[in-house]
């Protein structure tokens, strides 16, 4: 592991940008453990500060900081994130691999309803179950709700890696050998996806970040737990742009380019580096 | 190809499609029928909010919602009733806009969201299939290297942020173009001159966030598929053989990378539309996006769920359009 990091250190301009932007991310969510506010309080500091040396990213028109409501915002989207993207892996490997390796007719039915989440605009279903649920909606449903409709693409790719396992020669040694397919798929199959499954966990948490901001900023979320979305929000319910409190929009929307970018970057180096051609050519070798 | 086997191939299509409807439709039923709250309860404490309300009208009230919306008898015959509304398009009235029927409000917005996608996800997906093409053949050029650095930094931003940039740039720093709306104001709807360039100017700025996400990642896509395509053999055996290089990228490289980005096109279609969404919302729009945002905002059940009805099936059936059509691009594709 230390040493598949270190190479992807050496090597890879896109894993060393994404590292960059992700380990700062990671760090400004980090310090809200650190926080002297609580994050729900409002008017404990002068509103409409600019940026200076006491407040870094000025104050909300709330009386927030910034800088601590920022990192709590940060903290709060990045674990939603980790909540959707581990569940849904957990689904998309669990389709995936027996999709995969049984065939027939489980295969065609369990695709026939994967290419259906596929298509679906899931916005609308969305918004629709927020209409339903309004005030009781809170980040833990949103995550479980996201996380059973975001699993289909990634259980698609899953698949075919699983289908090419099934005929290699391993796969009937177990199975001569008396495994379950259970045991087959977590013990023999898995850990051959499991390179892949980590690119994907980055692309799904873009994925589910991106669709939590889009609901957050529209007020369709628990705009009162403090997430880049809802900070946007508060934003754009006291027209910060107009009222020339930019540093409220500018922060969070830095913030979360950075997320993406740097995510997306991760998600690309660790897709090269599984592809052995793309590998050979970036440490400098002929393809 | 030969016609039967195009014929079987349509009908398991066909058949996909109905099942995406199927479970589409399921999805909204659950979603609105599953949960601990009462639709009806929702609507009617969002009109009696804003002031007082005689307790018989309210009564009234809430036994023609019940029927509007299938609300009342047994679970299967609720059940029964939604899909009936559904297959005639019958969401009954808008709360909001009483006594405009559902449908009516959505077939005025869906013209305005069908041309602003169909245009934008074309010039998109062409222009980044070309360029990603290009760049994937020709590693060397230093505008397309460029090119793939600027799509990688596009490509995973959501549209609400770009789309809000590009509403601080054109609103605030430099305004020139219109940020809201579908066309002005002032010009009565029809085929005249200044209408259409009115709604041509106006679709600029939602138009340009969803191409500039969407020119991303087609470019990344098809510049990957390209430069696995260059290194097989039948690719350097037609160098060697000295066909002509821009002979050698139009059909024997962008042909063959062109299939998947097809089928790409089909998956991302719901994504897409996801986008389209916000971004009518961010310029106000006059589109199913903003039209489903501002039902939200009204408390107006039957317009949310014939929006996300019709969305449902709008991208569904574009996406069955897309998979008919791809054998007929592409004969060399296996029908099976």
């Amino acid at each position: 592991m230390a040493a598949i990091l270190r190479d992807l250190l050496r090597h890879n301009v896109e894993f060393r940008i994404g590292a960059v932007l992700v380990g700062a991310v990671l760090l400004l969510s980090v310090l809200a453990s650190f926080s002297p506010y609580p994050p729900l309080d409002v008017y404990v500091v002068p509103p409409d500060l600019p940026p200076s040396p006491s407040h870094w990213f000025g104050t909300t028109s709330r009386g927030q900081d910034v800088f601590w409501q920022l990192s709590f915002a940060l903290r709060n989207t990045l674990l939603f994130g980790c909540t959707v993207a581990l569940i849904s892996r957990l689904l998309a490997l669990a389709i995936g691999l027996l999709s995969g390796y049984s065939g027939g007719w489980i295969d065609r039915a369990l695709m026939s309803i994967n290419d259906t989440f596929i298509v679906i605009p899931l916005l609308p279903l969305l918004v629709l179950f927020y209409f339903v649920m309004r005030d009781r909606m809170s980040w833990l449903m949103l995550a479980l709700i996201m996380a059973c409709l975001g699993w289909a693409y990634d259980a698609r790719l899953i698949r075919s890696v699983a289908m090419s396992l099934k005929s290699r020669e391993f796969t009937e040694t177990s199975l001569f050998s008396g495994m379950s397919t259970r045991e087959i798929l977590v013990q023999e199959h898995l850990p051959y996806v499991l390179p892949i499954v980590f690119s994907t966990t980055m692309n799904n948490m873009v994925w589910s970040i991106g669709l939590e901001v889009t609901l957050a900023v529209l007020g369709f979320t628990d705009i009162n737990t403090p997430t880049i979305g809802s900070m946007i929000y508060w934003a754009n319910q006291h027209t910060a742009m107009v009222a020339g409190v930019w540093w409220w929009v500018a922060f969070p929307t830095v913030a979360v380019i950075m997320t993406f970018i740097g995510l997306f970057l991760l998600a690309v180096s660790m897709n090269d580096y599984i592809d052995p051609r793309s590998r050979l050519r970036s440490v400098g070798g002929t393809s | 190809m030969r016609k039967g086997r195009y014929l079987v191939y349509a009908i398991r299509r066909l058949a996909q499609f109905v099942l995406v409807v199927f479970i589409g439709v399921n999805l909204a039923y659950v979603i609105t029928h599953a949960t601990p709250i009462d639709p009806v309860e929702q609507s009617i404490s969002a009109v009696t909010s804003f002031g007082n309300t005689a307790p018989a009208a309210i009564e009234e009230m809430r036994r023609s919602l019940r029927e509007l919306y299938g609300l009342s008898g047994s679970p299967v015959e609720q059940y029964l009733v939604f899909w009936k509304r559904i297959l005639r398009a019958d969401f009954g009235p808008s709360l909001s806009a009483f006594p405009t029927p559902v449908s009516a409000l959505v077939a005025r917005a869906l013209p305005w969201t069908a041309g602003l996608l169909t245009v934008s996800t074309i010039i998109a997906w062409g222009l980044g299939t070309l360029l990603g093409g290009l760049a994937g053949y020709d590693r060397t050029n230093r505008g397309l290297k460029l090119m793939g650095v600027v799509a990688m930094g596009l490509h995973p931003i959501p549209y609400y942020i770009l789309a809000l940039l590009l509403l601080i740039v054109f609103g605030f720093l430099w305004p020139v173009l219109p940020i809201s709306g579908g066309s002005a104001m002032n010009l009565p709807q029809g085929l005249s001159v200044d209408f259409v360039l009115s709604v041509a100017l106006h679709a600029i700025l939602p138009a340009l966030s969803l191409i500039l996400i969407g020119v991303g990642s087609w470019f990344l896509g098809m510049r990957a598929l390209v430069s696995n395509v260059v290194t097989e053999d039948y690719v350097v055996y037609a160098e060697l053989a000295g066909v002509r290089p821009w002979r050698i990228l139009s059909s024997y490289v962008m042909r063959n990378a062109l299939v998947p980005q097809v089928t790409g096109l089909a998956i991302s279609l719901g994504g897409i539309f996801n986008g389209a969404v916000i971004t009518e919302k961010v310029f106000g729009y006059p589109g199913l996006g903003s039209l489903l945002v501002d039902a939200v905002y009204a408390g107006d059940y039957g317009l949310v769920l014939g929006v996300t009805t019709v969305s449902i099936l709008g991208v569904s059936i574009a996406v069955l359009a897309i998979d008919l059509l791809y054998p007929l691009l592409d004969p060399r594709v296996k029908v099976r």
